[in-house]
């Protein structure tokens, strides 16, 4: 590997972070510069909605790699530093502050940004915040200790939505949760699953309320008033908003990419372009498991995807090709996700003897799609093994919880 | 103040000293090889996974039922294997060995 290349990547969160680490491993030698427009030093992001909001740590306790690792791996960190343009023709890429960075390999990891609904009077109210990153958390944090009487509406019931939702009540927050569709985590879970969590946060004081389209907010008397369209009106002193992301493909976009619900990749993570790779949330890509081209939002495709992008700049033999999986925290509830339930025809309950113990298992026909397992690892583990493997499973064994839970005795 | 050892896949030996936090942050803190702590230390990811030196297993003491199952998902697996996000620093620590897994 040649010593005098440059490796760029636009975007130090955990899918730039982790493939700049991944490729000194992998033994390059050139140089590798991270470009950032987010002056922190790179975090992890699943906390901030959860016990990083609760604590009252600073960030520098929830760092992706300590400061000095960069130094030591000769990772070129620049923090705070925006890209504006790349110019493929010339393997450049043009800085906002006027620089250019020649590269001989660029990686674009440049996720995704709160997608903020065009509600009126969204733009001019105040104590209005959405969640993903540190200086999103402190905002919240330096609002939350401000404010008297700390009612918080949260638009949007997804995981962000949720999570949230739970720290501040723990801090002591009145909160409200609306959400436009009839259930909570609409999208991403079963209708069980939905009302448990909305059991689950009714118990703990937080109001969740569905069938709520915010269409105004309206700021009198120093307070906020979020208005929906069947006429109903919550005061809120804060308002969080969680309603989805849009992913940062404008720059590959404007350099002439192909597009497609994300920046095209495949299984090298690598783009239209020889030169220049992607990863991360801002990918769409193909999962040899589900046979089809998917965008997800999270760590391990961030991380995983860093992988093989790294390898293949490496020269080795890959092929990006792993299930995805997730969690959430809220309350005392942990909630940990294998596999992707789209396209599921029938779904089976099992619950183990202690309360908030169960998991949900998405079929299609005899095919296991997915698994969400509450408080549950090793339905998540055994759930992990029989997508990997494709055996059938005895779905009469598997909802029966006499039964020991293990793979060999589920066939 | 405890002192703890670690020892990467590369028989690199790393010498640390804490008096609190999890022994995850410490690793990742210091940049100990293989401790990647993807998930940020909530027992979600398996990355952090170290084998205790037998002999200083009583340190530790056992992985709970969360850990084991997840350490299920590991090939290399032992019965001295620990998820290191969930081990606090404590004094009880103090000597400890431990081999990071590959």
């Amino acid at each position: 590997m040649a010593e005098n290349q440059t490796c760029v990547v636009i975007g130090a969160s955990h899918a730039g972070v982790n493939f700049a680490f991944a490729l000194r491993k992998a033994g390059w030698q050139g140089n590798i510069k991270l470009f950032d427009a987010d002056p922190t030093l790179p975090y992890h992001r699943p906390p901030l909605s959860k016990a990083y909001l609760t604590s009252a740590d600073a960030i520098d306790k929830n760092l992706l790699k300590a400061a000095d690792t960069y130094q030591k791996e000769q990772i070129e960190l620049n923090l705070g530093v925006k890209v504006g343009s790349i110019e493929r023709s010339a393997q450049v890429v043009q800085l906002q502050n006027g620089e250019q960075v020649a590269y001989d390999k660029l990686v674009i990891a440049t996720g995704a940004r709160p997608f903020i609904p065009p509600i009126e009077g969204i733009e001019s109210a105040e104590q209005l915040f959405p969640l993903r990153t540190a200086e999103d958390v402190e905002n919240i944090r330096q609002a939350f200790e401000q404010s008297e009487q700390k009612r918080v509406v949260i638009i949007g019931g997804g995981y962000i939505g949720l999570e949230t939702a739970a720290s501040l009540k723990k801090l002591g927050a009145q909160v409200t949760v609306l959400e436009r569709e009839p259930r909570i985590l609409a999208r991403v879970t079963a209708p069980y699953m939905s009302d448990f969590f909305q059991e689950l946060h009714a118990k703990n004081g937080v109001a969740v309320e569905t069938n709520k389209n915010v269409v105004r907010i309206e700021r009198a008397n120093q307070q906020n008033f979020v208005q929906c369209d069947d006429g109903t009106d919550y005061p809120a002193d804060i308002i969080i908003v969680g309603v989805g992301i849009r992913v940062n493909s404008e720059i590959a976009m404007e350099a002439g990419l192909e597009i497609d619900n994300g920046i095209k990749v495949n299984g090298q993570a690598q783009t239209s372009d020889e030169h220049i790779y992607a990863i991360g949330d801002c990918t769409y890509h193909f999962n040899p498991h589900y046979q089809r081209f998917i965008r997800l939002e999270s760590v391990q495709n961030a991380v995983d995807q860093a992988k093989v992008a790294a390898a293949a700049i490496c020269g080795k033999e890959v092929n990006y090709d792993t299930l995805p999986w997730f969690w959430s925290d809220q309350y005392d509830v942990k909630l940990q996700m294998v596999g992707l339930s789209q396209g599921y025809n029938e779904i089976l309950i099992r619950k183990e003897a202690e309360e908030h113990k169960f998991s949900v298992w998405y079929f299609k026909d005899d095919e296991l799609l997915a698994v969400d397992a509450v408080n549950n690892a090793k339905a998540y583990v055994v759930a992990t093994k029989f997508i990997k493997s494709g055996e059938i499973i005895n779905k009469t064994k598997l909802v029966d919880s006499n039964i020991e839970f293990k793979p060999a005795n589920l066939l | 103040m405890a002192k703890i050892i670690f020892i990467t896949s590369d028989s690199e030996k790393v010498e640390l000293e804490a008096d609190s936090g999890s022994v995850m942050e410490l690793a990742v803190q210091n940049g100990v090889q293989g401790i990647d702590g993807d998930c940020g230390g909530v027992c979600s990811c398996a990355t952090c996974h170290v084998h205790v030196a037998p002999e200083h297993f009583d340190k530790t003491g056992p992985a709970s039922e969360i850990e084991q199952d997840m350490l299920e998902l590991d090939d290399d697996a032992n019965e001295y294997s620990r998820l290191c996000c969930q081990i606090e620093v404590t004094d009880a620590l103090d000597g400890v060995v431990l081999h990071v897994a590959k």
